[in-house]
C-alpha cells in the first residue's frame, strides 16, 4: 500500500491511539463536573491545553478546542465578522482558500457583508501589498490560508502580518491546517490574531482541532450552551480526543525537526521525475511550497481515470481537496492561478507524510511512465 | 473504599465494545470518507453503516441523520438553523423554562437577533402542560422546542402529544432527546417530530459526536459551511471512528433498552427506599412516574450543596448539583427555580444518575453516606 493522500487525512500514530484509549477509560468524567472524575478529566484537559500552547508558543488561555478545521475556520471568520459588524462589514480573503473558509464568506455575503477576494499569481501566491491596499476603514477581518491544501503554496503570512500590524483594529486569521505539521508558523512573528489547526492532518484523530485566539480578540461564538472553552465554544469537551491531539502535535514537531530536510529532498526528486513524464505539468511552485504536497496536471486526461489506475496498483492519491473531490469540478485554486482550464480540470494531488519513503515515490513514477503514455494514446491527447 | 460514579447524566463511561469499535476504525480505516480512492470508499462505507444504525434506532431514513460534534451542536443547529431558514415565515419560537442551556442560551441569542421566544413555565413536577403549548402558538410561530427527558430532574415531557399539536398548527417541532435517547423509544414513523438532538457520550459512546435528526425536506441554514459533507448541512471531515463507536453504543443501547431501563429504574427505586430506611429527610424533585429511570434528584432540607458534594466526593461518591455544564460552579438551578418558587430548594438539591456499572450495594452505600453527612452537618 502506498498512501499518498496525507493532505486529505493521515494515519493516526500508535502512541496517539494509546493516549486516546487511556484517556477514554481513565478520564471518563465530564470536565465541568465538580467531583473527582470530573476534576481529573479537567486536569487532563488543562494539561493538554498547556502542552499544545507551549508547542505553539502561546498562552493556554489562547487555545480553544474545536471539532476540527472546518469549525475553526467558521468560528474565526463568522465569529469575528458578526461580533464586529457595527464597526464595519468588509472582509478580505484570497481566491485560493479552503472551501470551509470560502463557504463561510459566501454565507456572510448573503447576510450583507462585502468580501474582497485577492487574486494570486501563477505560483498561487498573493502579494502582501495587495492585502494592504484592500484594507478599508470598515474592514474588520483578513483571513488568508497559510499552506494551500491543493498546491502546497505557502502564503507570505509573516509579511502580511507585519503590514497589518499598522491596523490594530483589524483581525488577522490564518488557516494553518496544512502548515501545522510541515511548515510550522511562528504565531507571534506572524502577528496573527486567530489561527486554525486540525488534528487529523498530523496523525491525530478526526473530529478534533484548535483555534488560537490571541488574548484581547473578541468573537461571537457559534455554539451556545454550557460555559465550556471560556464560553467561546459550548459543548462537552472531547477530552480523550484533545489529549490525543496534544500528543500528536508534539510528535509531529519532533518528526518535523528530524524529517523536514528529507521531505524537501523527496519532493524535489518527485518534481524532477515528473518533468520527464510526457505532458505532465506541475502546479506546485518550485520554491515556497510546503514539502508534503505536489500537484500535477495531465492536460487532456481525466484525473479520475488516473486515480483509478493508480488505485489498481495500490497507490492512493487524490484530485484537489477531499471535501470536493467527488465533484468533477475544476480546481478553483489552479483556475485562480491562471494556469488554464485544462490544467484546472486535470489536476492530481500527491501528498506525503513523515513516513513516506523514496521507494514509494519511485513506484509512483514507474506507474506514471507505464500508464500515462497509454492513456494519452487512447484519449488522443 | 470503592469509588462510586453516580453522575452518568453528565457523562457515561465509554462501553468497552464501543471503544473497541472505535479503536478498530482508527487503526484500520484511515481514509477521508470524501476521498474517491479505496481508503476513502472504505471509510465512507463504515460511515454509512454507522449512519444506518443511528437511523434504524429511531425509525428514520439515513439522510435524515446529520452527524454533529455532540448534543450542544445539534441543539444549536436545530434552533438557529431552522429559525434562520424560516424567518420569512415568522419570528416566534416556543420553548420551556427548563431546557438545557444548549437550547436556552441559543434562544436568548435568537432573541438578540430579532426572534421572539416564549418560555413556557412548568408545574412543581417539572411538567409542561399541553394547553400552555397550544395557547402559546400564534400565527407567527415557526418552531416549538420541548426537551424529552430533563437532565436535572428527569421529568419526561409528553412529546408525542406536543408533536401532534405542533403538526396540527403547521409548526415544526424540535426535541432535545440527549438524556432520553436509548432509554425511551421513539419512532419517527409514528411521531411527527421535525428535529431531534442526540449525544453519544450520554449512552456510553465516545465524546465529541452526536446527531441531529432532521425530517426529510426540513430546510436548515448550516452552521459549519465548507465541504459537501452531511449533504451540505454540516461541513467538516467526518469523524468516522467516533461514528463507529457511537453506532456500536447505539446498537447495544437498542438491544438492551428494556433491560437497562428496568435496571436503572430498580436502582432509583431502591435508592429512595434506602434513603427512607436510613431515616434521611428528603423530597423527590421531578415527576414520580413520568421520569427518566436513571435520574433521581432529591431535596434535603437545610444542607449546603457545595460542601455536601465535596463530602460525598471525599467519600468516593461522584454526584452533582444538576447540569454539569454550568462549568465548574454551583449556580442555582434554573430547572428547580422554574419548578419551585423557593431558592432554598435549589440550594439543597442533589442529582444522582445511574448507569451500567452501578450496583444495589453501591446505591445502599450512597444512602448510608448521605445519612452520615446529614448527621455530621446537623450536629456541626
Ligand atoms: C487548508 C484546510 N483547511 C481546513 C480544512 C478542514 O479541516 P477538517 O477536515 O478538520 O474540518 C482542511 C482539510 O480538509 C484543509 O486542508
Ligand atoms: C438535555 C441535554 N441537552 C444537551 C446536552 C449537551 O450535549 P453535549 O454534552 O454532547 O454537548 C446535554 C448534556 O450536557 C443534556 O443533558
Amino acid at each position: 500500500m502506498v498512501y499518498l493522500d496525507n493532505s486529505a487525512t493521515t494515519l493516526p500514530w500508535q502512541e496517539v491511539l494509546d493516549t486516546y484509549q487511556q484517556a477514554a477509560s481513565a478520564y471518563f468524567g465530564n470536565p465541568s463536573s465538580l467531583h473527582r472524575p470530573g476534576v481529573e478529566a479537567e486536569t487532563l484537559l488543562g494539561k493538554a491545553r498547556e502542552a499544545a500552547a507551549s508547542i505553539l508558543k502561546v498562552k493556554s488561555s489562547e487555545v480553544i478546542f474545536t471539532s476540527g478545521g472546518t469549525e475553526g475556520n467558521n468560528l474565526a471568520i463568522k465569529g469575528t465578522a458578526v461580533e464586529h459588524q457595527n464597526r464595519g462589514k468588509h472582509l478580505i480573503t484570497s481566491a485560493v482558500e479552503h472551501p470551509s473558509a470560502l463557504e463561510a464568506f459566501a454565507q456572510l455575503e448573503a447576510f450583507g457583508y462585502e468580501v474582497t477576494y485577492l487574486p494570486v499569481n501563477k505560483e498561487g501566491r498573493i502579494r502582501p501589498e495587495d492585502v494592504e491596499n484592500a484594507v478599508r476603514e470598515d474592514t474588520t477581518l483578513v483571513s488568508i490560508i497559510h499552506v494551500n491544501n491543493e498546491t502546497g503554496t505557502i502564503q507570505p503570512i509573516e509579511e502580511i502580518g507585519k503590514r497589518l500590524a499598522a491596523y490594530p483594529k483589524l483581525y488577522f486569521h490564518t488557516d494553518h491546517v496544512q502548515g501545522a505539521a510541515h511548515v510550522p508558523l511562528d504565531l507571534g512573528k506572524a502577528n496573527v490574531d486567530l489561527c486554525t489547526i486540525s488534528a487529523h492532518k498530523f496523525h491525530g484523530l478526526k473530529g478534533t482541532g484548535m483555534l488560537y485566539i490571541k488574548d484581547g480578540t473578541v468573537l461571537s461564538p457559534l455554539f451556545h450552551g454550557g460555559g465550556q472553552e471560556q464560553k467561546i465554544r459550548a459543548g462537552t469537551e472531547n477530552v480523550p480526543g484533545i489529549a490525543a491531539m496534544a500528543k500528536a502535535l508534539r510528535l509531529a514537531r519532533e518528526q518535523h525537526t528530524k524529517e523536514a530536510k528529507r521531505m524537501y529532498e523527496l519532493q524535489k526528486y518527485l518534481l524532477q521525475e515528473l518533468e520527464k513524464i510526457d505532458g505532465a505539468q506541475v502546479n506546485t511552485p518550485q520554491t515556497g511550497a510546503a514539502p508534503h504536497i505536489v500537484n500535477v496536471s495531465f492536460p487532456g486526461l481525466k484525473p479520475e481515470v488516473i486515480i483509478q489506475a493508480l488505485t489498481k496498483r495500490d497507490i492512493h492519491v487524490s484530485t484537489k481537496s477531499a471535501c470536493s473531490s467527488k465533484l468533477n469540478e475544476p480546481s478553483h485554486v489552479i483556475e485562480a492561478a491562471g494556469l488554464g482550464q485544462e490544467r484546472a480540470d486535470s489536476a492530481i494531488r500527491i501528498s506525503f507524510s513523515f513516513e513516506t519513503i523514496k521507494e514509494e515515490i519511485e513506484k509512483l513514477i514507474d506507474v506514471f511512465h507505464e500508464i500515462i503514455p497509454e492513456m494519452k494514446k487512447v484519449m488522443g491527447a | 473504599m470503592k469509588n462510586i460514579y453516580a453522575d452518568h447524566a453528565a457523562s457515561a463511561p465509554v462501553h468497552h465494545e464501543a471503544a473497541k469499535a472505535m479503536m478498530e476504525a482508527m487503526e484500520n480505516n484511515i481514509g477521508n470518507p470524501s476521498s474517491i480512492h479505496h481508503y476513502g470508499r472504505k471509510a465512507r462505507m463504515q460511515l454509512d453503516q454507522a449512519r444506518q444504525q443511528l437511523a434504524d434506532s429511531i425509525g428514520a431514513a439515513v439522510d435524515e441523520i446529520i452527524l454533529t460534534s455532540g448534543g450542544t451542536e445539534a441543539d444549536n443547529l436545530a434552533l438557529v438553523g431552522y429559525a434562520k431558514a424560516h424567518k420569512d415565515q415568522g419570528s416566534h419560537i416556543i420553548t420551556t423554562q427548563i431546557e438545557h442551556h444548549a437550547v436556552l442560551h441559543t434562544c436568548e441569542r435568537l432573541e438578540n437577533q430579532g426572534f421572539d421566544v416564549t418560555y413556557i413555565p412548568v408545574n412543581q413536577y417539572g411538567q409542561v402542560s399541553l394547553e400552555a403549548v397550544q395557547e402559546a402558538i400564534t400565527d407567527k410561530t415557526i418552531l416549538v422546542s420541548v426537551m424529552h427527558g430533563n437532565n436535572e430532574v428527569g421529568t419526561i415531557q409528553p412529546i408525542e402529544e406536543i408533536a401532534d399539536i405542533a403538526q396540527a398548527n403547521n409548526v415544526a417541532f424540535h426535541t432535545d432527546a440527549v438524556q432520553s435517547y436509548g432509554l425511551m423509544p421513539i419512532d419517527m414513523k409514528q411521531t411527527p417530530v421535525t428535529l431531534m438532538s442526540v449525544s453519544s457520550h450520554k449512552i456510553n459512546g465516545p465524546k465529541g459526536i452526536g446527531f441531529l435528526y432532521a425530517k426529510k425536506g426540513t430546510k436548515l441554514m448550516p452552521f459549519l459551511t465548507g465541504g459537501e459533507q452531511e449533504k451540505k448541512r454540516r461541513a467538516g471531515t467526518e469523524n468516522v471512528a467516533a461514528a463507529a463507536g457511537f453506532a456500536k453504543a447505539v446498537e447495544m443501547a437498542v438491544e438492551q433498552r428494556e433491560e437497562r431501563a428496568g435496571f436503572y429504574q430498580q436502582l432509583s427505586d431502591y435508592f429512595l427506599k434506602c434513603l427512607e430506611s436510613e431515616g434521611v429527610r428528603f423530597e423527590l424533585n421531578g415527576a414520580k412516574e413520568e421520569r427518566l429511570p436513571h435520574i433521581t434528584n432529591i431535596f434535603i432540607p437545610n444542607i449546603s450543596l457545595e460542601s455536601f458534594l465535596v463530602q460525598l466526593d471525599l467519600a468516593g461518591i461522584a454526584a452533582s448539583s444538576g447540569s454539569a455544564c454550568t462549568a465548574g460552579s454551583v449556580e442555582p438551578s434554573h430547572v428547580l427555580s422554574a419548578m419551585f418558587n423557593d431558592p432554598n430548594r435549589s440550594a439543597s438539591s442533589l442529582r444522582f444518575s445511574f448507569g451500567q456499572g452501578n450496583s444495589f450495594e453501591e446505591v445502599e452505600q450512597i444512602a448510608k453516606e448521605i445519612r452520615t453527612i446529614v448527621h455530621r452537618m446537623n450536629s456541626g
